[in-house]
């Protein structure tokens, strides 16, 4: 096996392999809105966004080789009821059980499959939630669950990311479900509502693989951090160029150590300066680098949520842009080697 | 009976040949095909057996009115035709 990265594109799924060669191998001319692939599985999975056709989950059983449709999450008949626009977050729920699977989506559902995507079924108690606390869309017409991290150690401590919504805690598998982004600012909101738990808009959250007490988030105004598990969070200020974004990635060992790919604002989506860099802290942010070696430096990428990953040694990054450009660097972002100018927009990257 | 004809670009996806079916709706049509091909109800149908907002149903040439149950009829000899609404690349 020769994979070393997955990247889901505007028109299908291209392998990087160990030779940095970039192949099509599934999905030619389809938007693969996300990927679940994993070293340690041969089973993977793409969500696929037909548009006029809805969207699709496929698995493969064989590590990319061959794929095959299986059922996309479904909600539940009702009057006015829901129906699925996008999956935009997938995850392994259990160790050592791939077939064992979360999907958030919009408009804002969590579902769950014990049987690969077989059956699914939509957590109901985290969708009251969306409807009593009024959720909303940012970016797309409905709120989105972007981000969902399952604690190594103990499966049912769930951790998601929405947008718009916040921070959301379940330590029971998915039964009861907390807002934990109290410190959150939403520079967006009236002045009396910016510190409401709900209505945070974290774009990426990231639980930090060596230390489940530290949490990162790329929120839409700014970056911030916790130290004590989600029950509060800090702005980290004054981050240049810029501090609005989309992608993160932590080192899987060290919890201090994270990268981000700033853009001038919210209503200017473009590399400041025209200058395509990278943030890198390595102190939890007390002090931040920016890097920018092999990066163009006249530019109008921008590198979705999605669209930034580290590998498992922590010393690889992978990224790719909305203009179809893909970088790889091998030594945590000091230097970037060019894969491909002529990319789809991409969606999202994956290390095996 | 009325035929059921599929856009070539769903075909792309799915298997879905033109079938003839005993109806008298398109809903009732669409489900006649869809009995023996759950996956392709997913294709034109939403989760709440909607039309899906950029599929289009034509019969015998005449964009239906009820995109919510599908309740326009059919005849004997009707042809009920799935396309997609055209958009760019």
């Amino acid at each position: 096996m020769n994979t070393e990265a997955l990247i889901a594109t505007r028109k299908g799924l291209f392998k990087l392999d160990k030779h940095s060669k970039l192949e099509l191998i599934a999905f030619e001319g389809v938007p693969v809105s996300m990927i679940l692939a994993s070293r340690h599985y041969d089973t993977w999975y793409a969500a696929l966004d037909h548009g006029h056709f809805g969207v699709k989950l496929h698995r493969s059983d064989d590590a990319g080789e061959s794929w095959k449709e299986v059922s996309a999450p479904a909600y539940p008949k009702a009057e006015e009821g829901a129906s699925l626009e996008l999956i935009w977050s997938l995850q392994y729920a259990s160790d050592g059980n791939p077939l064992s699977l979360w999907a958030g989506t919009i408009p804002g559902g969590l579902f769950y499959s014990a049987d690969g995507g077989e059956n699914w079924s939509l957590n109901e108690s985290l969708w009251s939630l969306k409807r009593e606390q009024k959720w909303f869309g940012g970016g797309y017409d409905n709120p989105g669950i972007h981000s969902i991290c399952v604690d190594p150690d103990n499966n049912n401590y769930l951790t998601l990311g929405i947008s718009v919504a916040g921070v959301y805690v379940s330590t029971d598998g998915g039964d009861n479900w907390q807002n934990k982004s109290s410190g959150m600012r939403a520079e967006y909101m009236p002045p009396d509502k910016q510190f409401d738990s709900v209505g945070q808009d974290p774009h990426k959250l990231m639980v930090a693989p060596s230390d489940g007490n530290r949490l990162w988030a790329q929120h839409h105004n700014g970056i911030f951090i916790s130290s004590d598990g989600s029950g509060s969070w800090s702005e980290v200020k004054d981050v240049k160029p810029s501090v609005f974004g989309f992608a993160l990635a932590v080192h899987p060992h060290n919890a201090d150590t994270a990268w981000f790919v700033p853009a001038v604002k919210d209503e200017c989506r473009v590399p400041v300066d025209g200058k395509m860099v990278v943030t890198r802290t390595r102190d939890g942010g007390l002090t931040f680098e920016t890097l920018d070696s092999g990066l163009p430096q006249n530019s109008y990428d921008l590198v979705y949520r999605h669209g930034l990953d580290i590998d498992h040694s922590g010393e690889k990054l992978i990224m790719g842009s909305t203009t179809g450009n893909a970088w790889l660097s091998r030594d945590q972002g000091d230097n970037w080697l060019l894969l491909s100018n002529y990319l789809p927009p991409v969606y999202a990257v994956k290390f095996l | 009976m009325p035929s059921v004809v599929f856009t070539g670009n769903l075909k792309r996806h799915i298997e879905c040949p033109t079938e003839q079916v005993t109806a008298k709706t398109v809903r009732d049509s669409l489900f006649k095909v869809f009995e023996n091909n759950k996956k392709l109800k997913d294709y034109v149908l939403d989760d709440q057996d909607r039309l899906r907002q950029h599929v289009l149903v034509l019969v015998d040439g005449i964009a239906i009115n009820d995109r919510v149950t599908l309740s326009d009829p059919v005849c004997a000899d009707s042809e009920v035709y799935v396309l997609q609404a055209l958009s760019g690349g």
